[in-house]
């Protein structure tokens, strides 16, 4: 679990362990299901060690990880500001794909089509999951609103899908030649 | 010719249509060979000009082959007189098209029973399995509305009940979702999964990647050809997670 969303989860207030896997999983859905809440307590240790996160526990409880209760510092804080004004983005990654087509196609390995309609399959069965995952959530939830944005993407892969089909379709019936 | 044992709801042996002769000739469907089982939905895929509309006319009646023999339920209907064909297109296929086609001086209502009362269905028998249809696309309450009250996804699901009017045995799509938008389109999708657990078997033409996707089957279509024909059931699921980097 990246350490930055669950110093944001503390902003809004002090929780416990078991509070914060649960508005993961409201915010994800069924996308949670994989995350495993040992990552959580794992994660909330080494923010506790950096200084980021303070514990709290409850008086005369007993001490457990579920009785404690985290809470951000000021350093946390500075840290929760700084990652909500960073405008990373995660990196599709076509270069890989588009340099297994030429390979294929200059090595004559495989016929590139064939590589781009096993990849096709591929993508339209994971739109399939998406498309399934989201009809069964709530329209207007925060899980469905993620699950958009997963077959916005695979709807975007799979038109580039098809443009390398159209270019290397008709790289085989009118051959350019080696270049 | 052995026959096999299960016979397909649709079946194609070397189907054709041609245009034209000579240099000008176009092939806009190869001689396909096509069999799509009772219950399945296919999506057919390729890019415009393909032949996947020509396709999708030919498979409904809408247009005669140039070439080949096409069953329905078993029954030769190439061969078909025109009157025949006209009573096959009404009784037993369903269409639905990306304009959607409705009357605009008719109701919704009206609309879906429209196909059921030119079968010659008693009307009250007819209106009440429209206002059926219309309950289970969750449009009961705008049956009396004309399709100019009705929004895009509204209206394609009106169609959509009128396409069912006559309980067909099989529904033709031509890219239903051409003219939708995101939200649109998903209720047409939910609309079609509920017909696929309904038994009903469903062939969609389309460029629409969100609509193959729910299909089982999905074929590619170029220059008039199949050049490729995949299940899409089973395969990856439970690696959603993968995808909004969440594995990790």
């Amino acid at each position: 679990m990246q350490q930055e969303v669950l110093l944001a989860l503390l902003a809004k207030e002090p929780s416990h362990g078991y509070q914060l896997r649960a508005r993961l999983r409201d915010a994800l859905g069924p996308l949670g299901d994989a995350m495993n809440d040992g990552q959580v307590y794992v994660t909330l240790a080494r923010l506790e060690k950096a200084g980021q996160v303070v514990v709290e526990r409850a008086a005369g409880m007993p001490d457990r990880p579920d009785r404690k209760m985290y809470a951000l510092t000021a350093t946390g804080q500075r840290r929760v500001s700084e990652w909500l004004t960073e405008v990373s983005w995660p990196k599709p990654d076509l270069a890989e794909f588009h340099l297994k087509l030429l390979a294929a196609a200059a090595a004559h390995l495989a016929d590139p089509v064939a590589i781009v309609d096993a990849q096709r399959r591929e993508l339209l069965r994971r739109l399939r999951d998406a498309q399934r995952a989201a009809m069964a959530e709530p329209r207007e939830s925060d899980a469905a609103l993620l699950l958009e944005g997963i077959t916005l993407r695979l709807q975007a892969d799979l038109r580039w899908l098809e443009a390398c089909e159209r270019s290397w379709t008709k790289r085989k019936t009118s051959p350019r030649g080696e270049r | 010719m052995t026959e096999t044992v299960t016979e397909s709801m649709l079946r194609a042996r070397g189907l054709g249509k041609e245009y034209g002769k000579g240099d000008s000739l176009v092939r806009a469907v190869d001689h396909v060979d096509l069999d799509v089982p009772a219950g399945e939905t296919l999506a057919v895929m390729g890019p415009s000009g393909c032949g996947k509309s020509t396709l999708l006319h030919l498979l409904g009646g809408l247009d005669r082959p140039s070439a080949g023999e096409l069953w329905l339920a078993g029954q030769r209907i190439d061969e078909m007189s025109e009157r025949a064909l006209a009573a096959v297109r009404r009784d037993a296929v369903g269409f639905v098209f990306q304009s959607f086609q409705l009357m605009d001086e008719l109701t919704a209502v009206e609309n879906v029973e429209l196909p059921a009362l030119l079968a010659g269905r008693a009307p009250r028998a007819a209106r009440r399995r429209a206002s059926e249809l219309l309950d289970q696309i969750g449009l009961a309450d705008r049956a009396r509305h004309l399709p100019s009250q009705l929004s895009g996804g509204q209206r394609q699901r009106v169609a959509i009940a009128r396409a069912l009017a006559n309980e067909p045995l099989i529904v033709l799509a031509d890219e239903p979702t051409g003219n939708l938008d995101s939200e649109a389109t998903l209720d047409v999708l939910e609309l079609f999964e509920s017909l696929h657990r309904a038994g009903q078997t469903l062939v969609i033409v389309t460029h629409d990647a969100r609509i193959a996707a729910t299909a089982d089957r999905l074929i590619s279509m170029r220059d008039g050809a199949f050049v490729d024909d995949t299940r899409l059931t089973g395969g990856t699921a439970g690696s959603l997670s993968a995808l909004v980097g969440l594995d990790s």
